[in-house]
């Protein structure tokens, strides 16, 4: 029996994975595909807001600038990618001032720091690029971006190195209470624990309406993004954004943490909890309405575009806490934007409300911090022939577009909670992430899964199993139906 | 810091014969640099034949055709390095590399010759939408895992793009046992050659359907078929028109993109419309004594020419280096643009140095659009010095034009290569 069973592996579980993991107890994440970050976590703005967003109040206002605030000092800790770039929200009608002056407002008391209204010349000195329609906007310089991939794996990865455990390939089927906490039904066999975290993103109602009367609803509202070549990066320095509407912040025009340039995202709410498509129109939309803020956006720079769900519960505000009526089952819930934000925030509620409940003792030794995958080009010439002496694997670039070498993806492969497939070593890497979008370095890198992982290539997969990329071998089909002659058809 | 004469990046078909040119024209000391862990670039997964027709006058395949080359370098001596990343290109030719053996390491050289060859456009570039399952594959990364891997990336295939190796890998894809259903093209005619049409989808029975696209790719974890449809004249999906497709593969061969990022970093003048570096009668860039050649100059059709086009650039580099001293005490001459107009997409080279034009000069060049029966003229200033007629020329096909110097003087402001179609 488990003491904690987080179920989700997405920021918010594995940040409160990381921050119960230095308590002596015995917790585990519970994730239905093969790896961390796949769902709401890997597919976003990558944006630490500032936090003037939120209604004053709320709890998601308290975590989204605490969990601001939290970034710089975490990110190093975890050597994740973050740059507190700044963001810029523009008004472009003379009516509208009143509202930026709201947001303005709002902001100070939510108690963000350095907020400024800027006029038009001021803002065109910070952002060459800002639109010519632009009269005023909102300087918010505690803004940031961070990698959310990077930041979900060290989350992760400081939890599985202080103890926590991770299954994957778990799919929660039902969740049945018992005299001492709760027996969770999985296609994997039972599990049970004293408590249960809910931290399934777009399924956490349906984890939650698994023990409570008092439903919740969770919607998957769909956003679609552009990604643009990093030759692009000069586009912008700070991210910018639109005056909000009813359906979030609205598109934006951002750099992403390693210089791509990202437009978007969408909204759009749906039933289906899977349904991670773009559409013609969604991408159509996107790109018209960033010209209300940006100018010159060079489409011929577009090298990917992407869907994500938000987790958006009808009264936009984070649901966290003991669940009423269902003692030991927290819930983690309606974790949309600000979630990546907040989300040092929220582990370090979501746990402080589960060792209310268990009252755990430190332990004796761990460590809240990790070392990420080395990236040689930080290093200096001499330093990096160095390590290329030492393990001439990274002196081999795999990836050409991003320069990854071998070395990098075995690392990806062999560190704690390694890539076990496709996606994984892209996320964990950038390898496959660059303007070929993989053309050149799949093969590659399938070669060298093989070997670290003793894998054949028909086990290689995209995202687990059904996501195969190799079929078979040349011409088997051929040999079956025509017993044996490789000939046969040709 | 090592210090050659020449350093040629890449280790293709450009390269080699840039390589060999060189080294006949006088360049002593000369290394090619290339990332792949053999000479002889995409060649090696190009094995169906039709390969060197022009400049071996027989049929051979890819590999064989890059054999004849390396073997040609290795008897030459020339020095070459494998599995060796370029790393950076500045202004003044420091080329830094990378390799396993000797780190990242950095070369002075008289003169760099480009030969970086192209990348393929991926799904993304096309924002077509739907999912990102697994089974969508860029044609040339299928063609590798197919030729040199042996392994089947799927049984049921849609192409999007009739590029020539999206056709060749229609054909190849139907030999090794799966089923190719249609090759959807979203302009009226095909990018492919006209032979690869006839030998790769007709003699196979593959519909070619032109005007069309991918609008939506369906299957979360593996491609479960797309929906194509007809597209206007400007390329949108006409609704109404949706069809679908059940497939488990999607492959794309929808352009070719010449790979220029160290171009661009050594501050290199690239075409807009090509994305190749601008390069003048010697195939010398904006940048002076970097040379460039093959596909990552513009994307070529056939091999014998990116062969003979890099044996230019490689004398000329040869050339470049026994005459730094003397050229860059002065004597420029005049410098004639060239420019390309009426249905002419671009001119390689895109100007003439008077001066040091050879007695005749090729210029290549596309068109944008299909034309019947009409003409290519030439203009020297204003006088016209060409005019050819042409049955057939399309997008997919590069055409070719020989200059002579005779037409030029010092007086001539332009040469300007222009379509005119028949009056009907």
């Amino acid at each position: 029996m488990y003491d904690v069973v987080i179920v989700g592996g997405g920021v918010s579980g594995t940040s409160t994975a990381r921050e119960l993991s230095r308590y002596d107890l015995h917790v585990c994440v519970v994730e239905k595909m093969p790896d961390v970050c796949y769902g709401t976590s890997k597919a976003n703005s990558g944006i630490v807001h500032a936090g003037y967003d939120c209604t004053p109040g709320t709890l998601m206002a308290k975590l989204n600038v605490r969990g601001n605030r939290m970034m710089p000092k975490l990110a190093k800790d975890l050597d994740v990618p973050f740059m507190q770039c700044g963001s810029l929200v523009v008004c472009t009608e003379e009516d509208d001032r009143e509202t930026l002056t709201k947001l303005y407002e709002q902001g100070v008391e939510n108690g963000v720091e350095g907020l400024e209204i800027l006029d038009k010349d001021e803002v065109r000195k910070k952002e060459k690029n800002i639109a010519d329609g632009v009269i005023a906007t909102l300087w918010a310089p505690t803004a940031g971006i961070v990698c959310p991939f990077t930041l979900n794996y060290a989350y992760a990865e400081v939890a599985a190195g202080n103890g926590v455990e991770f299954r994957f390939n778990t799919e929660v089927q039902d969740i049945l209470k018992k005299e001492e906490g709760y027996c969770l039904i999985t296609n994997l066999g039972k599990i049970e624990t004293k408590v249960v975290v809910n931290a399934a993103g777009v399924y956490s109602d349906r984890m939650h309406n698994m023990v409570s009367d008092h439903k919740i609803h969770i919607t998957a509202r769909r956003g679609e993004y552009c990604l643009l070549d990093r030759n692009a990066s000069d586009l912008v320095n700070s991210t910018i954004f639109q005056l909000p509407g009813k359906m979030g912040k609205g598109v934006l025009v951002s750099k992403t943490a390693h210089g791509n340039i990202l437009l978007g995202p969408t909204a759009v709410d749906q039933h289906y909890k899977e349904g991670t498509m773009t559409s013609a129109e969604g991408l159509e939309t996107v790109l018209n309405l960033v010209n209300r803020s940006v100018k010159n956006v060079p489409r011929r720079q577009i090298i990917t575009s992407f869907a994500g769900l938000r987790a958006h519960e009808a009264g936009h505000e984070f649901i966290i806490g003991e669940v009423e009526g269902a003692p030991g089952f927290v819930d983690c819930a309606g974790i949309e934007s600000p979630g990546l934000a907040s989300s040092p925030a929220i582990g370090e509620m979501v746990a402080g409300i589960v060792t209310d409940i268990l009252h755990p003792a430190e332990k004796e030794e761990y460590t809240m911090s990790r070392k990420g995958i080395l990236n040689p080009m930080t290093l200096s010439v001499a330093d990096r022939n160095a390590l290329i002496g030492e393990n001439p694997a990274y002196g081999n670039i795999v990836c050409r577009c991003e320069m990854i070498t071998e070395g990098e993806i075995i690392d990806a492969i062999k560190r704690p909670l390694g890539a076990t497939t496709l996606d994984g070593i892209k996320r964990r890497t950038r390898a496959g992430m660059g303007r070929c979008q993989s053309g050149f370095c799949m093969p590659k890198i399938m070669e060298i899964m093989q070997r670290e992982l003793s894998m054949t290539p028909f086990e290689i997969t995209k995202c687990g199993k059904g996501s195969e990329w190799i079929v078979g071998t040349n011409k088997d089909k051929i040999n079956v139906q025509a017993g044996g002659n490789a000939h046969a058809g040709i | 810091m090592q210090e050659y004469d020449l350093v040629i990046i890449g280790g293709g078909p450009a390269g080699l014969a840039a390589a060999e040119a060189a080294k006949k024209s006088g360049a002593c000391s000369l290394v090619i640099l290339e990332r792949d862990r053999e000479l002889g670039g995409i060649l090696n997964q190009c094995i169906h034949n039709g390969f060197g027709l022009h400049s071996f006058g027989e049929e051979l395949t890819g590999p064989e055709y890059a054999k004849r080359y390396i073997d040609r370098i290795r008897d030459l001596k020339i020095e070459y390095m494998l599995a060796t990343m370029v790393m950076d290109l500045s202004e003044d030719r420091v080329v830094t590399a990378m390799n396993s053996e000797n780190g990242v390491f950095s070369i002075r050289a008289k003169a760099v010759i480009l030969a970086m060859g192209c990348r393929e456009r991926p799904r993304g570039a096309l924002n077509i939408p739907g999912y990102r399952p697994a089974g969508i594959y860029s044609a040339g990364t299928a063609q590798r895992l197919v030729n040199i891997e042996g392994l089947m990336p799927g049984r049921e295939v849609v192409i999007l793009g009739s590029g020539d190796i999206g056709l060749i890998m229609a054909r190849r894809m139907t030999l090794e046992g799966a089923k190719v259903k249609v090759v959807a093209e979203l302009m009226p005619y095909s990018g492919g050659l006209k032979r690869n049409i006839v030998q790769c989808l007709d003699d196979f029975g593959i519909p070619l359907l032109l005007s069309h696209t991918v609008v939506d790719i369906h299957g979360k974890n593996r491609v479960e078929g797309v929906t194509l449809a007809a597209v206007d004249e400007k390329g949108k999906p006409i609704p109404g028109t949706e069809e679908f497709y059940s497939c488990d593969t999607l492959l794309l061969s929808v352009g070719l993109i010449p790979e220029n990022e160290l171009s661009r970093e050594a501050g290199i003048a690239l075409s807009a419309v090509t994305g190749g570096p601008l390069v003048n009668e010697s195939l010398e860039t904006s940048v002076p004594g970097i040379f460039a050649c093959g596909n990552v100059l513009h994307v070529h059709d056939l091999v014998d020419f990116v062969s003979e086009e890099a044996a230019t650039a490689g004398k000329n580099a040869a050339a470049f280096i026994a005459e730094e001293t003397l050229r860059s005490a002065g004597e420029q001459g005049p410098v004639i643009p060239l420019l390309a107009e009426g249905g002419v997409r671009y001119t390689v080279p895109s100007c003439i140095h008077l001066l040091r034009m050879p007695e005749e000069l090729k210029v290549r060049f596309r068109v944008g659009a299909v034309y019947k029966n009409a003409y290519i003229n030439v203009f020297a200033g204003k006088e016209r010095v060409i005019r050819r007629k042409k049955m057939v020329m399309a997008p997919g096909e590069m055409e070719e034009i020989t200059l002579k110097k005779e037409w030029l003087s010092e007086k001539t402001d332009t040469i300007t290569v222009t379509i005119e179609e028949e009056e009907i």
